[in-house]
């Protein structure tokens, strides 16, 4: 009898390809040999009060608050909104607009933390060691109260992805460690140094969604990310679901949509959320901070950043709290080399350009790229589309980009849409290969803000109409209720008095009264 | 001959009937055009166009009694939309468009006098008499009737902040540099 303790040889899992890809050079090399480090608190933490999608928060500090590590400054004001937490103890010296990591540059409400340098931290809830046999809902509630958000960039609330609705039953979790963008290398590390703790995150998010099968998606330029995660899931008693995948490496096989496809072969509907097809996809680092929630007890206050780029000194891991200035971060990696050209928050693929060193890392913030001249060469002007059709081979989201290109250019706000623009993930493989230099993936953007921008200005004029209407209605109503108090009051004048029978109350008293002072008097006189 | 001239008159009849009846029982009520041309316009309720409020200048569109070019909150992007409606002419507008702003009242000023929430065609201003008045910012559509009326003139329109939710990519500056001859034919495929 052959017992079957080798372990599932994952070469033997079928794999599928998504349409187009690019393969470009990954530059991990720069900063993935160094271990991750924990970088001295900066003098000031600039906290952005909103650090996810959905509703903002409302903060609970006031300007001359004390704060202890840990303590929440800012409480979720809906179902799909989180909590922001102090990063470190110290006093909020301000609550006021700071540049944010954003495309635009534009300011939001950020808290502005003096550390004390004591670290001390606010009384943490309990670690719930024993989740398996507590409610769901416990565990759910524990994972918002410490903020967790998407990690891999979305920065979408975790516990709502939790959340698994009651219509549709959840069958897999797949783990997104396939950091497939160029440079950024925080997730490889992490999976390399703490594989064991991203485990038991899987293990606490497995439990919430009841799911069969755990896939975790690692791409194959990061060996010893899957030995060592390998390694972790060898000494743990999650074989019997979980599987370590190894997925080629091409870029954009990160994207959500594009691992949900490599791994299950399934395509998530245009507009549509991998939940409905049974699939809930995570990042690492997520992963790693639902344990940290759970286990220990602490809020997402820190995150592991990649400080990188051929302009960087030394380029490598940060572990930094939310909050930290971005230059604090450069002249912990040694500084600048030479000028970088661009400073980019993210990835080169899919970051944006940061005008402003002071801007804070926040829960999403993955990478901070200082790109030296040769590495971000200026394309030059854009010229003519020659109709060569490569964008349209590379695009994983299966799109026309040129006819999103024309349509967009065009202004044709309608046409753009019937080309599926909203399924463009802004991935830039198109951009990318086009030997035009056509900024592609700007048109896209464009179009998209356009069309969000016009749909939200037809709700308000469809609001100021009916508000309108409601006041033409109300000054009708009024209008009608004076003529009938009017009408009221002209009958009353109009109908004779019932003077007929009887003589006027009114009159006589009068006469009553006089009467009786008459009779006074000749009582009067009579005394005399 | 007699047949074909009965047979004509049984048509004609029967037609008549039919168009009759159908005029009676497949009435619609109201203007289908002028509730699709009031659905376009922006709903500013400003007046700016010679009429009472937007859903009269539809009416009037709808009619052909009014140009096409009269909104001016709506600027050329409705002009555009209007004739492609209505199947005219697109007219040249001669004002240029305004940045969206909304109202604001100066509180040390106002006096309270409930001028401006009589004109306000939203309601968007709160208040009471002898009592500070103050513009509901998500309410307020800019259309400037609130500035007349009022006899202290502390109302002023103030462009709304550029803030992160309301920010839009802009339009890619890096044009290609030759003229794209074969843009025309983007529709072929």
């Amino acid at each position: 009898m052959a017992i079957a303790l080798k372990p599932k040889s994952t070469s033997q899992r079928r794999l599928w390809r998504f349409h187009g890809g690019i393969h470009i050079p990954d530059q991990k090399a720069l900063s993935n040999e160094r271990a991750i480090e924990r970088a001295p608190l900066a003098e000031r933490l600039w906290v952005p009060l909103q650090q996810h999608i959905g509703a903002p928060g409302r903060p609970l500090v006031a300007v001359g608050d004390t704060v202890l590590k840990g303590q929440m400054i800012a409480e979720p004001t809906g179902f799909i909104s989180a909590p922001v937490h102090a990063p470190t103890s110290g006093r909020v010296v301000a609550i006021e607009p700071h540049p944010v990591p954003h495309p635009s540059g534009l300011s939001a409400p950020c808290a502005l933390i003096e550390p004390d340098g004591l670290e001390t931290w606010a009384e943490l809830p309990p670690p719930l060691a024993d989740y398996p046999q507590l409610d769901p809902a416990l565990i759910r509630e524990r994972i918002r109260w410490a903020g967790v958000v998407g990690m891999g960039g979305a920065s979408f609330p975790t516990s709502v992805k939790l959340t698994p609705g009651t219509d549709r039953e959840i069958q897999t979790l797949i783990i997104n460690g396939a950091e497939c963008e160029p440079y950024i290398t925080c997730d490889d590390r992490l999976m390399r140094e703490r594989a064991a703790h991203i485990l038991e995150g899987v293990r606490i998010m497995h439990h919430l969604l009841r799911v069969r099968t755990v896939l975790i998606g690692i791409e194959d330029n990061k060996p010893e990310a899957i030995a060592a995660m390998q390694l972790a899931l060898a000494a743990t008693d999650m074989g019997g679901y979980t599987e370590i995948v190894p997925i080629p490496t091409l870029y954009p096989s990160g994207g959500e949509k594009q691992l949900i496809r490599i791994l299950t072969g399934k395509e998530v509907p245009t507009s549509g959320i991998p939940a409905q097809i049974g699939i809930v996809c995570q990042n690492v680092g997520t992963a790693a901070a639902v344990a940290d929630a759970v286990l220990e007890g602490k809020p997402l206050i820190a995150r592991v950043v990649t400080v990188t780029g051929r302009a960087i000194a030394e380029p490598r891991n940060l572990e930094v709290p939310v909050g930290t200035p971005i230059e604090h971060l450069i002249a912990q990696c040694g500084g600048y080399r030479e000028t970088p050209r661009k400073l980019v928050c993210g990835g080169p693929m899919m970051g944006f350009e940061l005008r402003e060193p002071a801007t804070p890392i926040t829960k999403a913030t993955n990478c901070v790229l200082a790109l030296a001249p040769e590495e971000a060469p200026d394309p030059g002007p854009a010229l003519a589309c020659i109709r060569c059709g490569r964008c349209a081979e590379v695009c994983p989201a299966k799109l026309l980009p040129q006819q999103l290109y024309w349509n967009a250019r065009a202004k044709d706000l309608d046409r753009v849409q019937d080309y599926n623009l909203f399924d463009c993930i802004e991935c830039g493989c198109c951009a990318q290969v086009c030997p035009s230099h056509i900024p592609l993936v700007q048109y896209y953007r464009y179009a998209k803000t356009e069309i969000w921008a016009r749909e939200q200005e037809k709700r308000k004029s469809e609001q100021a109409r009916a508000r309108h209407a409601a006041k033409q209605a109300r000054l009708e109503r009024q209008e009608q209720e004076k003529q009938a108090r009017l009408r009221k009051q002209k009958e009353a004048l109009a109908t004779p008095k019932p003077a007929a029978d009887g003589e006027d109350p009114k009159k006589a008293l009068i006469e009553a009264a006089r009467q009786r002072a008459a009779a006074r008097k000749t009582s009067e006189t009579v005394q005399d | 001959m007699l047949a074909a001239i009965l047979a004509l008159a049984a048509l004609a009849a029967f037609f008549g009937v039919l168009l009759g009846y159908s005029a009676i029982r497949f009435r619609v009520e109201g203007d289908p055009i002028a509730d699709q041309i009031d659905s376009l316009l922006p709903q500013t309720q400003c007046g700016q166009c010679g009429h009472p409020g937007c859903r009269p200048y539809a009416e009037a569109l709808a009619k052909g009694e009014d140009e096409i070019n009269k909104c001016l909150p709506g600027g050329e992007a409705l002009v555009l939309t209007l004739a492609d409606l209505l199947g005219r002419e697109p007219v040249a507008m001669d004002i240029k468009e305004k940045v969206p702003s909304v109202a604001f009242i100066d509180p040390e000023l106002c006096i309270g006098c409930t001028r401006c929430i009589q004109a306000c065609p939203v309601d968007a201003i709160i208040g009471a008499a002898k009592q500070l008045h103050a513009v509901l910012n998500s309410e307020c559509t800019g259309c400037e009737l609130c500035i007349e009326p009022c006899p202290v003139a502390c109302i002023e329109l103030r462009p709304i902040r550029e803030d992160i939710q309301r920010w839009r990519w802009p339009y890619p500056v890096r044009q290609p540099v030759e003229r794209d001859i074969a843009a025309p034919l983007r529709d072929a495929a």
